[in-house]
C-alpha cells in the first residue's frame, strides 16, 4: 500500500481523496492509477491540455465540482490557456464539436449513432483523427464514472481546493481515513462501528436473508426454468422498472459557479428511454462485446489502452475477497453480477444468458436507488443513500460496489461510443 | 478445365462446380457449417437459422429452422455445427447458455430435437466428434466443456478449465480422445475425452484471448489457433512441449482459422473486427497472404471450406447478412500487387537494391552499370519439392550500390550540425557566426547567404544607420574573398566554370537594371552614406556572384559527366528570374516613374559593367527607403525553399530557427513541419542526439515540439540486484539498499549519474572515467568489462 501511495504521489504530485478511499482495494487502485496515468501523461494522440479540458468537460457533466477543480489545476499546469475555462464556447471549436458526445455519453449513450462519428470525424479544419476520438471518449467515460466514484462515495474536495479546508476528513462518509494511514491496514479492522451505529437485528436479517436468497438461487437453478418468453420479459421489466426507481430525494447538489459554466444545456439529464416515448432497440452484449469487439478496436487506434481498461474491467469484475458483512467464504460471484448486469440492464445492454429474475431477488429497493442514482444522475447522490443501502456492511464493501458501478458504466459507455465508430468504420 | 479434372479425380467422381456467388440472408450470420456431401450449407444468426443447397449458379433456400411465432432465445445461435456422418444431424449453441440439437429427419416442422441447458452462460462452440455419431462437445463463457451424449437427456462428462470462458474446442480428427480448447486468458489446453478431472496439458499461446483453434486434417500434430493478439499461430504437439512453428501476424484480431483441405501448409482466417477480408496463408510465407477474397461489406463471422478434400470452395457467411461461395480461381492474389523490389538509401548515399534475382541478372546483362561498385549478395529460399503453387517460389537478390568516398561524405552536414549556432545571442552574432561556420567549410553561398540574412534583418528597424555602416564595414573584413570588383577573376579560380558565366550574364540583363536604379535611388536619398556604401554594394555584389557559381560546384552532381553540366544552367536562370526578381522589380517599377530614377538611367549603363548589385545593395538602399523589414520575407522565403528543393533542408531549418517571428508566418505550417522532421530524421541518423534534441526545443511547430515531451521514462536497473527498479526514488525495494551508490566512492550519487548498461554499475561521472583511464574493468568489482565511450 505505501509503495501505492508513494507511486501515485509520483504521477500526480498529490496523494488525492479518490487514492485514498480507493486504496480500500489496493489491487483495483494500482490498475487505476497505472490507467489514469497513462490516459494522461504519457503518449497519445491528444495534446496534454486537451485531455485535461476533456476531463474537465466529463466532471462538469455530473456538475462534480472536486474532479473540476483538481483537473482545472492540471489545466493550467499543463500549459492551458485559462481563457478555455470560460466556458466552452471559449474553446476551440474542435472541443466545442465534442461537447454534444460528451452530453450523450454521460446521458443517453444509447442515442449515440455513427452520424455524430461521422460529424466529428468529417475532414475540415476542426475535425476529430479516429485515433484522437478514441482518446477522448475514453477519457470522456474515464471522467463519467470517476465523477459517479466521487458522489457515490462522498469524496470531499482537495485541501488546497475551494471549500477544501475544513476539518472533515476525506472520507467515506464519516469513515476516518486516519485510520487507514494509521496502520489497520485492509479490510478487517472495520468493525469499530460501521455509521456509527449498531446494527439493529433488522439490519442482520437483511444480510442473512440476501445470503439465503443467493443460496436459493445457486440451488434452485436447474430445477426451475423460465420459460424463453418469460426471460425476455424479465429483462424488459426490469429494465422498465429500472426507470421508476428514481430517488425521493430532491435535494440540489452545490453546483459551485466554476462548474456550470461547461454547461451549454443542463436541462440535459438523464432521460429514461422507454419514458422518453421513443423505442431504443436493447443492445446485445453477444453482438458487440468489450472482450472480442472493443478491445481490438480501442487497442488498434490507441495502442496500449485496451489492455489497459481490459486489466481494469476485469480486475472490478472479479474482485472480491469472499466475505460479506460479517460472513467470510461467501461465493460472491453471483451478486456481483447482478450488480454489474442491473447497470448494464439500465443501459438497455442484454445478457442473453442471464436470468433477470434474480437482479430482483438480489436487490433490494434501496439499492437500486442508490445505483440508479450514482450511475445516472451523481449529482444527487446524498450520504443518506450511501446509509440506507446494505445497512451493516462494511465500508469497503460499499467502496467496492462503487467500483462496479464505475467500472460497469465505463463499459456501457465505451460500448456504445465504440458500436458507433465500428459502424462508422465499416 | 485442367483445374475441374483434377477436382474430380480428388473427389473420387464427384466433382464440384459452381462459381463465385452470394445470396442475401435476412439477418447477420454468426456461423456457418457445410453438410458432408458439400451440397447444403446452413446459416446461423441471432435471428436466422437457415439451410441453403448450393446449386451451381446459385444459393437455393431449403428449409428454414427458425419456426413459431414468437422464436425463443434457444433460436440465438452462436454457432453450429452439421455433423460430418450423419447428414440429418446439426447443433446449435445458443447465446442464452442452451445446447440444441436438430434433427431434420423429423416430419414436422419443428425440427428441434434435444435441449442441453446445463451451461450458465453463453455457449461459444459446439462440437461433433468426427467419428462418433453420438457425441457432442460444448464450450461455454462459464468456464466449462460438457461432452454430451446425444442417446442421453444429460451430459455425459464435464470438464472445468479452472480458468476463463471457453472459446473454442475441437476433437483432434485423428486423436479419438483428444480435444482442445482455447480460453479467454490466452490458455490452450488439451483433454482426453475419458479423464474429466484434469487436462492432459496445458500452454499459453497468446496474449489475450484465444478466440479459434482448428487441427491439421493430415497432420495430427498441428494446431492452428488465432487469438485476439492478431497472431495466428501454428503448434507442433507432437513433442512434451508444444511447439510453435509458424506464426502469422494478420491486421486484426483473428476469429476464425481453418486448414484448407489438400494443401498441407495453407490456411484460412478471417478477423473480428474492422477487417472485412478472407485470408488464406501459406504459414511458410507469414508476410503475405497467398489468396484473399474481398467481397464482404462487415465483418466475416463465419468461413468453411466446401468439401474436405477440395481446396478450391470456400463458402463464408457475414455481418453484412450475405452467404459467399468463393472460388480460389476468383482469388486475388496480393502477392501480384505487392512491389517485388525494395529499394534504400543509406546516410551516405549508399544504395541498397532487392529485387527478384531473375529481373536483376537480365538487368545487368542487359545494362552493366558503369563507374559503381557493386556488391551483389544473393539469397535464395530453399523450394520445396512438394511445393504445389508456383507462386510461392522466390528468390531474390540484393545489390549494394556504393557511391564515392569523397562525394558521399556528408563530413559537412556533421560539422555544420555541430558548430551552427541557433540561439542565444543577436541575430547579427548567429549570422556571421553560421556564415563563418559555412565559410570554413568551403560552402560559400551558404555563407553568403547567412551574411544577407544578417544584413536584411539585424540592420533594418534595430540597428542604426552607423551601426549600419559599420556591419557593413566588417561585413567586409570577414570576407577576405570580396577583395575584387571583376566578377571575372572568381569564375577563373573555380575553374571550369566559364560557360555558366555567359547564362548567368542573360539572365541577369533585367536584374541589372533593378539593381543599379535601386542604388541610384539610395545614392539620390542618402548622400551622405555614399562613400562607404557603394562600395560595400559592389563587394557584396561580387560576392553573389562568386556564390552563385559555388552553387554550380556545390550542387552538382559528381557522377555527373560532363555534358551533364546543361541541366544547372537551366536552374540557374530560373532561379534569378523567380526568386529574385518579380516582388522586387514590382517595386522598383513603381518607383521607377519617379523623376530622380529616369534621371539616373545613365548612369544605370556605366555601371552595368560592374555587375550585379542584386540583393545585398537592394536591402540597404531599400532600408535607406525606410520600407518594413517585412519587404523582404517573400525573397527570404523563396531563398529558403530553394535550400530545402536543393536537398540543403539543414540550412531551411537553420534560417527558420534563427529568424524566428521574423520569417515563420511566411512559409505555411505544414511546410515548415516537413523540413524539421527532415533534419531532425537526418540528425538522429547521424546520431547528434543533442543537436536533433535543440532543434526540437527551437522549433515553434507543435507537432515539433511535443516530440521530445513523448517517451521521457528512464529504466533502471538495481545495481545490487540487477533488477528493474519498480520504485521510483533511489532505493531498491526488493535489496532495500540505496541503488545509485559511486562504486569508486561509495557515496550516493547526487546529480550526473554514469553506469554501465552491461553490469548495472557506475557512480559519478568523474570518478568513473578517472577509474576506466587506467583500469577496464568494473569498479565494483565484478569483473565485467566496462566500456567508456
Amino acid at each position: 500500500m505505501h509503495t501505492l501511495f508513494a507511486e501515485s504521489f509520483a504521477t500526480l504530485g498529490r496523494l488525492d481523496n479518490v487514492t485514498l478511499v480507493m486504496v480500500f482495494h489496493p489491487q483495483y487502485l494500482e490498475s487505476f492509477l497505472k490507467t489514469q496515468h497513462y490516459l494522461l501523461q504519457m503518449d497519445g494522440p491528444l495534446p496534454l491540455h486537451y485531455r485535461h479540458y476533456i476531463g474537465i468537460m466529463a466532471a462538469a457533466r455530473h456538475q462534480c465540482s472536486y474532479l473540476v477543480n483538481l483537473h482545472v489545476n492540471d489545466f493550467l499546469h499543463v500549459g492551458g490557456d485559462p481563457k478555455w475555462l470560460n466556458g466552452l464556447e471559449n474553446a476551440p471549436q474542435k472541443l466545442q464539436n465534442l461537447g454534444e458526445l460528451n452530453k450523450m455519453l454521460a446521458h443517453r449513450p444509447w442515442l449515440i449513432t455513427k452520424e455524430h462519428i461521422e460529424q466529428l470525424l468529417k475532414t475540415e479544419e476542426n475535425s476529430w483523427s479516429l485515433a484522437e476520438l478514441i482518446h477522448a471518449v475514453v477519457l470522456l467515460t474515464h471522467y463519467h464514472s470517476l465523477a459517479s466514484f466521487t458522489f457515490g462515495c462522498g469524496i470531499s474536495p482537495e485541501i488546497d481546493c475551494e471549500g477544501g479546508h475544513t476539518f472533515r476528513p476525506p472520507s467515506v462518509s464519516n469513515y476516518c481515513i486516519c485510520d487507514i494511514t494509521n496502520g489497520y491496514h485492509g479490510v478487517d479492522e472495520i468493525h469499530a462501528s460501521p455509521a456509527g451505529s449498531i446494527p439493529s437485528t433488522e439490519s442482520v436479517c437483511e444480510v442473512e436473508a440476501l445470503m439465503e436468497k443467493m443460496k436459493q438461487l445457486q440451488e434452485c437453478r436447474d430445477e426451475e426454468e423460465a420459460s424463453q418468453e418469460e426471460m425476455a420479459t424479465r429483462f424488459e421489466r426490469e429494465k422498465r422498472e429500472s426507470m421508476f426507481v428514481c430517488s425521493s430525494e430532491d435535494e440540489e447538489s452545490a453546483a459551485t459557479r466554476d462548474v456550470s459554466r461547461h454547461f451549454e444545456d443542463t436541462s440535459y439529464g438523464y432521460k429514461d428511454f422507454s419514458r422518453h416515448g421513443m423505442h431504443v432497440p436493447t443492445f446485445r452484449v453477444q453482438d458487440y462485446s468489450w472482450e472480442d469487439h472493443g478491445y481490438s478496436l480501442v487497442n488498434r487506434l490507441y495502442p496500449d489502452v485496451g489492455q489497459l481498461l481490459d486489466e481494469k474491467f476485469h480486475i472490478a469484475y472479479n474482485l472480491t475477497y469472499n466475505t460479506m458483512a460479517m460472513h467470510k467464504d461467501v461465493d460472491t460471484s453471483m451478486l456481483r453480477r447482478a450488480i454489474w448486469n442491473y447497470i448494464h440492464c439500465m443501459f438497455g445492454i442484454r445478457y442473453d444468458d442471464y436470468d433477470y429474475g434474480e437482479i430482483n431477488q438480489l436487490l433490494d429497493r434501496s439499492f437500486k436507488v442508490y445505483i440508479k442514482t450514482v450511475v445516472c444522475t451523481p449529482e444527487k447522490t446524498t450520504k443518506r443513500m450511501y446509509d440506507s443501502f446494505w445497512r451493516q456492511f462494511e465500508h469497503s464493501e460499499k467502496v467496492h460496489v462503487n467500483l462496479l458501478l464505475v467500472e460497469a458504466r465505463m463499459q456501457a459507455e465505451l460500448l456504445y461510443a465504440l458500436r458507433a465508430i465500428t459502424r462508422y468504420m465499416t | 478445365m485442367e483445374k475441374m479434372a483434377r477436382v474430380t479425380t480428388a473427389l473420387g467422381g464427384n466433382a464440384l462446380t459452381g462459381r463465385t456467388m452470394f445470396c442475401h440472408l435476412d439477418a447477420p450470420a454468426n456461423a456457418i457449417s457445410v453438410c458432408r456431401d458439400a451440397a447444403q450449407v446452413v446459416v446461423a444468426g441471432r435471428n436466422i437459422f437457415k439451410i441453403y443447397s448450393i446449386e451451381e449458379e446459385q444459393f437455393v433456400e431449403k428449409l428454414n429452422l427458425r419456426v413459431g411465432r414468437k422464436p425463443s432465445l434457444n433460436f440465438s445461435c452462436a454457432d453450429v455445427v452439421w455433423h460430418q456422418m450423419d447428414e440429418n444431424l446439426l447443433a446449435t449453441a445458443a447465446t442464452n447458455g442452451v445446447v440444441v440439437t436438430w434433427n431434420l429427419g423429423k416430419p414436422s416442422r419443428n425440427k428441434q430435437d434435444q435441449l442441453f441447458t446445463e451451461h450458465k452462460r453463453t455457449v461459444n462452440k459446439v462440437c461433433f466428434h468426427p467419428t462418433e455419431v453420438y457425441m457432442l462437445l460444448s464450450g461455454s463463457q462459464d468456464g466449462y466443456m460438457k461432452c454430451f451424449d446425444l442417446r442421453k437427456k444429460d451430459s455425459v462428462s464435464t470438464f472445468s478449465g479452472q480458468s476463463e470462458s471457453v472459446r473454442d474446442v475441437q476433437f483432434s480428427i485423428r486423436d479419438y480422445f483428444t480435444f482442445a480448447a482455447t480460453f479467454e486468458n490466452g490458455n490452450v489446453q488439451l483433454w482426453d475425452i475419458r479423464r474429466p478431472d484434469r487436462y492432459e496439458r496445458m500452454f499459453t499461446a497468446h496474449n489475450g484471448p484465444v478466440f479459434c483453434c482448428d487441427w491439421h486434417p493430415e497432420d495430427r500434430g498441428w494446431l492452428a489457433t488465432g487469438g485476439r493478439d492478431k497472431m495466428v499461430k501454428v503448434w507442433d504437439m507432437n513433442t512434451t512441449r508444444a511447439k510453435e512453428i509458424y506464426c502469422v501476424q494478420t491486421i486484426a484480431s483473428v476469429a476464425r482459422v481453418k486448414w484448407r483441405p489438400e494443401c498441407k501448409h495453407h490456411i484460412a482466417t478471417c478477423s473480428m473486427m474492422v477487417d472485412h477480408n478472407i485470408y488464406v496463408w501459406d504459414v511458410r510465407r507469414p508476410f503475405i497472404p497467398s489468396a484473399m477474397f474481398e467481397e464482404h461489406k462487415d465483418v466475416t463471422t463465419g468461413i468453411v471450406w466446401r468439401h474436405l478434400h477440395d481446396p478450391y470452395f470456400l463458402l463464408s457467411g457475414s455481418k453484412d447478412s450475405t452467404l459467399y461461395q468463393h472460388i480460389f480461381k476468383d482469388a486475388s492474389q496480393p502477392i501480384d500487387r505487392a512491389n517485388p523490389e525494395g529499394l534504400c538509401y543509406s546516410l551516405y548515399g549508399d544504395l541498397a537494391f532487392a529485387a527478384k534475382e531473375s529481373l536483376i541478372s537480365s538487368d545487368s546483362n542487359r545494362k552493366p552499370y558503369i563507374g559503381d561498385r557493386r556488391h551483389p549478395i544473393f539469397f535464395k529460399r530453399k523450394l520445396d519439392p512438394t511445393e504445389q503453387f508456383e507462386y510461392i517460389s522466390s528468390s531474390s537478390a540484393l545489390s549494394v550500390f556504393e557511391t564515392d568516398v569523397e562525394s558521399g561524405s556528408m563530413d559537412w552536414f556533421v560539422h555544420t550540425a555541430k558548430q551552427y549556432a541557433l540561439a542565444g545571442r543577436p541575430l547579427a552574432e548567429l549570422c556571421d557566426h553560421n556564415a563563418k561556420v559555412a565559410k570554413g567549410l568551403d560552402r560559400n553561398q551558404v555563407a553568403q547567404t547567412w551574411t544577407m540574412l544578417r544584413i536584411i534583418y539585424s540592420s533594418l528597424g534595430t540597428v542604426s544607420s552607423t551601426n549600419l555602416n559599420h556591419s557593413m564595414g566588417k561585413g567586409s573584413t570577414a570576407l577576405p574573398l570580396m577583395n575584387s570588383f571583376n566578377l571575372k577573376d572568381i569564375p577563373a579560380g573555380l575553374g571550369s566554370e566559364s560557360r555558366l558565366d555567359r547564362s548567368k550574364g542573360e539572365s541577369r540583363t533585367e536584374n541589372i537594371l533593378m539593381d543599379s536604379s535601386s542604388t541610384l535611388i539610395n545614392n539620390e536619398d542618402n548622400e551622405e552614406t555614399e562613400g562607404s556604401d557603394v562600395p560595400a554594394d559592389y563587394l557584396l555584389g561580387d560576392v553573389e556572384a562568386d556564390e552563385d557559381d559555388l552553387y554550380m560546384m556545390d550542387h552538382e552532381n559528381p557522377h555527373a559527366e560532363e555534358q551533364e553540366y546543361s541541366l544547372p544552367q537551366e536552374a540557374f536562370p530560373l532561379r534569378h528570374e523567380i526568386v529574385d526578381n518579380p516582388s522586387a522589380l514590382d517595386h522598383l517599377q513603381d518607383k521607377a516613374d519617379s523623376p530622380h530614377v529616369s534621371g539616373n538611367e545613365a548612369e544605370t549603363v556605366s555601371l552595368t559593367p560592374v555587375e550585379s548589385f542584386s540583393l545585398i545593395s537592394i536591402s540597404h538602399s531599400l532600408y535607406e527607403n525606410r520600407l518594413p523589414s517585412d519587404f523582404f520575407n517573400p525573397i527570404v522565403r523563396d531563398t529558403l525553399l530553394f535550400y530545402a528543393e536543393q536537398g540543403d533542408v539543414q540550412m531551411a531549418v537553420s534560417v527558420l530557427i534563427v529568424l524566428g517571428e521574423r520569417i515563420r508566418k511566411e512559409i505555411d505550417e505544414q511546410t515548415q513541419e516537413h523540413w524539421y522532421t527532415s533534419y531532425i530524421d537526418l540528425l538522429q541518423r547521424f546520431q547528434l542526439w543533442n543537436i536533433s534534441n535543440e532543434v526540437i526545443k527551437l522549433s515553434t511547430c507543435r507537432a515539433i515540439n511535443c516530440l521530445n515531451q513523448a517517451s521521457t521514462t528512464l529504466h533502471v536497473n538495481c545495481s545490487n540486484c540487477k533488477r528493474p527498479m519498480s520504485n521510483r526514488g533511489w532505493i531498491c525495494d526488493r535489496c532495500r539498499q540505496c541503488a545509485s551508490m559511486c562504486a569508486v566512492c561509495h557515496h550516493v550519487v547526487k546529480g550526473l549519474f554514469v553506469w554501465c548498461q552491461g553490469c548495472s554499475h557506475g557512480g559519478h561521472l568523474q570518478h568513473i572515467m578517472k577509474w576506466l583511464e587506467t583500469s577496464s574493468h568494473c569498479p565494483a568489482g565484478c569483473g565485467h568489462l566496462c566500456e567508456y565511450t
